[in-house]
């Protein structure tokens, strides 16, 4: 088993869960509540990963942090060195490939709160964000959890974007499925097969979690 | 001038009739509007561009000195800038709080002690004692619309909105209720706009009435001046309670009232906890009217009056009686030339025990006891 692409691995997983809860929240709001005519484009954006080829997605990631884009041009001037083939760009692309895994989980459950209630913390004087975090998160709590732990295992899984973005470069963005092809490649079956049978557990025992939590498996109180 | 509430809008919609709204408010003394009409009359949409909740097209919300609303101007304060306490039909209570939770819920500004104290009064003030840490889905509906209460008053609005409080309870519990609650209203003295579509408590809780149909304002006046007067045959058919008189129990007794009402006495079925003070409610095709009294009728009411006016209402004719109060009577047309009925003839009103309807009243001035 390679600890160390399993390292790397928990912490891009880690960071990108982070990360699109930070992004993903306020997204999901704006898609759940605006009343914007055109908002389903910007649906359709956020669905993409789900259907794109990560390959299709890594190339115009690479593309658009690459040394010859302003935005590449931008972060190089900046940090100093280029983004593509680093940890940063890794984590760049996990957070776009797994947008949807987090947004889409948090938007449906904020479009799930009683618009009735939202109207009654209006009038007892707490302003929309205010709303926002004392009352639709609290109730969305099933809906944030597994918008983050599916994002989360989505990461854990990535490979193609990986491939393209990261490149493969031990102990930075050697993750867990590249090792594994690596391992193949190179006939080292045994090698492939610790690292796989990880991966299978961790990403099972999340999901059993999530599933088990939507389906309120341990409420013993009595549910309304 | 006084400070009044005065509201002038239009809201429109896309696939019905728009709401065209016109009425005052008087601040002080503090009193209860009730915005009465069948539903789709366009009553919570008024209620809820008071709210903040929905914006009116055109025209203007003042609040005393302060505009709410002036659609001209976009002037459009928010629901969190009002001042108000609101309660929905549902209660709109928040499943992941306990009742205390609730009723803090809006008290976020306040240091910790002052919060604690609201709570108190609010808990005290509506019973809900022993319920703090119980979440609104363990409650009865009762308690859960006194929750919904106690949340709106903890902050101690300017101003309380509540629509249909009492529609979302069973009809046993709807009757004490209404009484319980226009004690409250009185008590707390705060000016409010409830909304209804039930004429009992449109005369139990009110103060005035703004009676609706179709997004119109039809009438206003007091609740006994709109159910007495209706200015036309549109608003007696919503109020649907020709006459309504202030009286007084003055004797109880094996499920029977004796209510007098200017002197005459008249007996009413029920009347359980109500009173002393009563509206006493008569629908005008309750009224059977005989040329003498026979004396051998089932119905226990017979009062002697004088014709004092026929006004023929499509296919019925609505005569009004003076039998020491007003009565209005709705009879056929084939029954005003029988009994020979025009303006000054004697007539006999029969009126069922179980016709005459008693709605609490409170007694000028005094306590309610409900």
């Amino acid at each position: 088993m390679n600890w160390m692409a399993i390292l790397v691995t928990l912490k891009l997983a880690t960071l990108t869960s982070l990360i699109l809860v930070m992004i993903g929240l306020p997204l999901a709001y704006w898609l759940a509540f605006s009343r914007w005519r055109w908002k389903f484009l910007v649906e359709s954006v956020v669905a993409l990963p789900l259907v794109l080829p990560p390959t299709v997605l890594g190339f115009y990631i690479l593309v658009a942090i690459g040394p010859h884009s302003p935005l590449g041009r931008f972060y190089a001037d900046l940090v100093g060195h280029p983004l593509p083939f680093t940890f940063e760009g890794l984590l760049l692309a996990s957070v776009l490939y797994s947008l949807p895994f987090a947004v889409q989980p948090f938007a449906t459950a904020f479009g799930q709160v009683d618009r009735r209630l939202i109207e009654a913390s209006w009038t007892l004087g707490l302003s929309r964000l205010k709303t926002f975090f004392k009352l639709i998160v609290p109730m969305s709590a099933a809906g944030v959890i597994t918008g983050a732990v599916l994002s989360f295992a989505h990461t854990l899984g990535e490979f193609g974007v990986v491939l393209m973005v990261g490149g493969n470069i031990e102990g930075v963005t050697r993750t867990v499925s590249i090792d594994i092809y690596d391992e193949v490649q190179a006939l080292n079956y045994a090698g492939a097969a610790g690292t796989a049978l990880f991966l299978l557990v961790v990403s099972y025992t999340v999901l059993l979690g999530v599933y088990a939590m939507n389906r309120k498996v341990w409420a013993v109180w009595p549910q309304k | 001038m006084a400070a009044e509430i005065i509201v002038d809008i239009v809201k429109a919609f896309p696939d019905r009739l728009a709401v065209q709204a016109s009425f005052r408010l008087a601040l002080e003394p503090p009193s209860v509007l009730v915005l009465f009409g069948p539903s789709g009359s366009g009553k919570t949409t008024i209620l809820r561009c008071l709210a903040g909740l929905e914006w009116p097209e055109r025209g203007t919300i003042r609040f005393g000195a302060e505009t709410w609303v002036d659609a001209a101007s976009g002037i459009r304060r928010p629901p969190q800038q009002r001042g108000i306490g609101y309660m929905s039909q549902d209660y709109a209570l928040f499943p992941t709080y306990s009742v205390a939770g609730n009723i803090a819920y809006g008290l976020g500004p306040l240091p910790e002690a002052e919060r604690q104290q609201r709570i108190r009064e609010a808990v005290g003030l509506l019973q809900l004692q022993g319920t703090e840490g119980l979440r609104p889905a363990q409650l009865s509906g009762g308690q859960q619309q006194r929750v919904a209460l106690a949340r709106a008053l903890a902050r101690r609005p300017r101003l309380l909105l509540l629509d249909e409080p009492l529609s979302a309870l069973d009809l046993p519990m709807r009757s004490r209720l209404c009484g319980e609650l226009r004690s409250l209203l009185k008590q707390l003295a705060i000016p409010s706009v409830v909304v209804t579509h039930d004429w009992e408590e449109a005369l139990a809780l009110g103060d005035r009435m703004v009676v609706l149909r179709e997004g119109q304002v039809l009438q206003e006046g007091t609740p006994q001046q709109v159910f007495n007067r209706p200015r036309d045959a549109d608003v007696a058919k919503i109020v649907g309670m020709e006459t309504v008189m202030p009286g007084r129990i003055v004797e109880a007794s094996e499920g029977l009232v004796t209510v007098e009402v200017e002197r005459r006495r008249l007996v009413a079925v029920g009347g359980d906890g109500i009173g002393p003070e009563v509206f006493v409610c008569i629908r005008a095709e309750d009224i059977l009217l005989e040329a003498a009294s026979t004396g051998t009728t089932s119905a226990r009411n017979q009062l002697a009056g004088t014709v004092r006016e026929v006004a023929p209402m499509g296919a019925l004719v609505r005569v009004e009686i003076d039998c020491g109060f007003p009565l209005s009577a709705m009879v056929t047309r084939s029954a005003v030339e029988d009994l020979h009925l025009s303006p000054g003839v004697p007539v006999v009103a029969a009126i069922k025990a179980g016709s005459v309807h008693l709605v609490p009243r409170r007694s000028n001035g005094g306590p309610v006891n409900a």
